[in-house]
């Protein structure tokens, strides 16, 4: 126990003595969170709409207006020219074109049914998916006004519709920054825990004072537990700085209970420093070993379900994600913060990393080489 | 002449790297408490052989002991009983000159008030008192070789193993380091050290040079002078490399 000590102190000491730590620990997470909760949302807000009202009738300029009251478009154009409209999309300054043509009013009158045509910019095509289905919502909307204000009298029957009004669970207001901010929360504590512990081992391998240790009577586990500690508690204090900041900037809601949330980051820390300690003992130089890190850590990021649910992916990639802790934690953090989970609806997850953390730990011990 | 005690004992020692042999049949022993140099041109193999005896690296096959331990079976406890000193500066460069101390000194069980004692009577005698707080990356090589001379002795192991110790200080320093490793055997302490400083062989009990892997030579520096007619270790060296 003392000889872990003394090196603790040391651990301790080394870090903080760097003058990039700090702003590593403290800056960086702070720019990144809110950096990329903004950038990464997909809330629509102020999408561009070009009109082309070649009717300019009551009943077009009544579905204009309902555009114009929502607070999702922006109405940058209105032209009698469909030419027009189409450069300004294919140039990019408008999302969508909606276009009326010059018997909009009377096919409604005398056919009681019209055609429109909406024409949605679908290079982003999650982002078109969005444009298209509010859209698809304001014109319903106008359709039902329609119906009432003009045939409502003779139709009463007919009126009666569903009118269905969705309630979304653990996110009422679909603010997307909540769901943004988790994900983004776990990709930083991983980011600093499993980086820092790797790139902090390797280091001492190419500065030589490994060979030192090594032919000290230090025992490996000894080694291996004072390079893992620090950075745990690091990461753990990360993720506490960082429920502060998403509580007090975006409103995170913390339902769940914070202790069963360190808890399992605890497991979760232990499984990818294990990864990272892992890595660096196969790795001679910092370069070969930010190779390795960037590999896996892409692949567990963009695999977790950070942007979209890992529930939506394919089977097989699922069943790869049972390898990934990120996809673990990801959808943990969610659980426990938005929605309120308890211990026994996320055992699962806790004890495969459980044995997860114990196979990796072993594995880097016993990698890591006295001798060679 | 009494016999002394065999501290190192090597019996056919092989390392291979793949077709390539670095050290072929080594054979030779340490007595207890004496200056043994090893000697050699730059990649004769002497950084190999320290190396396991150290238990930093396995051999290929050959028997073994150092400190009485097997270096196959019993490296953990070997450990315990030496210090090592590698050619490449291993103090930590960002932790003070105390703080390296105490590390060392607590790595191989030293009580905190031993370490504490030991600590003012290094400092003292190194004359190192007045930079005990700064970094080691802010003091001068020559200090920096003293201390971690001083930090590989500081537990006091039976043996010593020093990688080119003297490497890049200037001569003053140089004889310093000398006295110091003197002072090391009248503590007891056997000094196993590599050198390609022929004035520094002059100051070993016994010397071996080593040649292609092989050691050529092996027996106190008035012997070997005497046996290839020289008048110093530096022409004994030239002689033997170039037949």
């Amino acid at each position: 126990m003392r000889i872990l000590a003394t090196l603790l102190v040391k651990e301790f000491k080394q870090i903080f003595r760097n003058r990039l730590m700090l702003p590593i620990i403290f800056v960086v997470p702070v720019v990144q969170m809110i950096l990329l909760t903004y950038a990464a949302s997909l809330e629509m807000k102020g999408i561009n709409m070009a009109v082309v009202d070649q009717d300019y009738s009551q009943a077009s300029r009544l579905l204009v207006s309902r555009f114009e009251a929502s607070p999702f478009f922006e109405i940058n154009l209105s032209t009698g020219s469909y030419q027009e409209a189409e450069n300004e999309l294919t140039s990019d300054h408008v999302d969508v074109i909606l276009h009326m043509q010059h018997d909009f009013e009377l096919k409604l009158y005398s056919e009681k049914e019209t055609d429109l045509q909406l024409v949605v910019n679908a290079i982003n095509a999650t982002e078109a998916g969005l444009i298209n289905a509010y859209c698809t919502q304001i014109i319903a909307d106008f359709n039902g006004q329609v119906r009432a204000r003009w045939f409502g009298l003779e139709g009463s029957g007919l009126l009666i519709s569903l009118d269905i009004i969705p309630k979304y669970w653990y996110n009422p207001l679909l603010d997307f920054k909540i769901y943004m901010f988790s994900g983004i929360l776990v990709i930083i504590v991983t980011l600093i825990g499993m980086l820092l512990t790797a790139l902090n081992l390797v280091r001492e391998k190419e500065m030589g004072t490994t060979e030192q240790i090594n032919v000290t009577p230090i025992r490996k586990y000894q080694f291996i537990m004072a390079k893992l500690i620090p950075f745990m508690i690091i990461a753990l204090f990360e993720l506490a700085f960082g429920l502060v900041i998403g509580r007090l900037l975006f409103g995170l809601p913390i339902v769940g209970s914070l202790g069963l949330l360190f808890l399992f980051t605890c497991v979760y820390l232990l499984t990818v420093l294990g990864i990272g300690l892992f890595l660096s003992t196969i790795s001679n130089t910092q370069q070969q070993l930010m190779y390795m890190a960037f590999f896996f850590m892409l692949t567990f990021i963009l695999m977790s379900g950070v942007f979209t649910p890992a529930e939506s992916m394919p089977q097989w990639a699922q069943k790869l994600n049972l390898l990934n802790p990120v996809a673990y934690f990801m959808k943990v953090i969610r659980m426990i913060l938005l929605k309120g989970s308890e211990f026994r609806d996320i055992s699962r997850e806790f004890y495969s990393l459980c044995i997860y953390a114990t196979l990796i730990l072993t594995l880097a011990i016993t990698n890591y080489r006295k001798t060679s | 002449m009494e016999v002394r005690e065999h501290i190192i004992e090597v019996k056919d020692m092989v390392k291979k790297y793949g077709s390539f042999t670095a050290n072929d049949h080594l054979s030779f022993h340490v007595e207890r408490g004496e200056i043994f140099g090893f000697l050699g041109a730059n990649g004769a193999g002497k950084t190999t052989a320290m190396r396991i005896l150290c238990g930093l690296s396995y051999p290929t096959s050959g028997e073994i002991r150092v400190a009485g331990h097997d270096v196959y079976r019993e490296r953990e406890r070997i450990k315990r009983k030496i210090g090592y000193m590698s050619q490449k500066f291993s103090l930590y460069e960002d932790l003070t000159v105390s703080e390296n101390i105490h590390l060392y000194a607590g790595i191989y069980g030293l009580g905190r008030k031993q370490i504490v004692v030991r600590e003012e009577q290094l400092l003292e005698r190194l004359g190192l008192a007045h930079v005990r707080n700064r970094l080691i990356r802010e003091i001068p090589l020559g200090w920096k070789q003293k201390l971690a001379f001083s930090v590989a002795i500081f537990h006091q192991p039976a043996i010593v193993f020093l990688d080119e110790p003297t490497g890049g200080v200037d001569p003053i320093t140089r004889r310093q380091f000398w006295e110091m490793i003197h002072d090391a055997t009248e503590e007891g302490i056997t000094v196993f050290v590599t050198t390609h400083y022929m004035d520094e062989a002059e100051y070993c009990d016994r010397v071996s040079i080593m040649v292609d892997g092989r050691i050529d030579a092996l027996d106190t520096p008035a012997a070997l002078k005497q046996q290839y007619e020289s008048v110093n270790m530096n022409e004994v060296f030239l002689k033997l490399a170039r037949s």
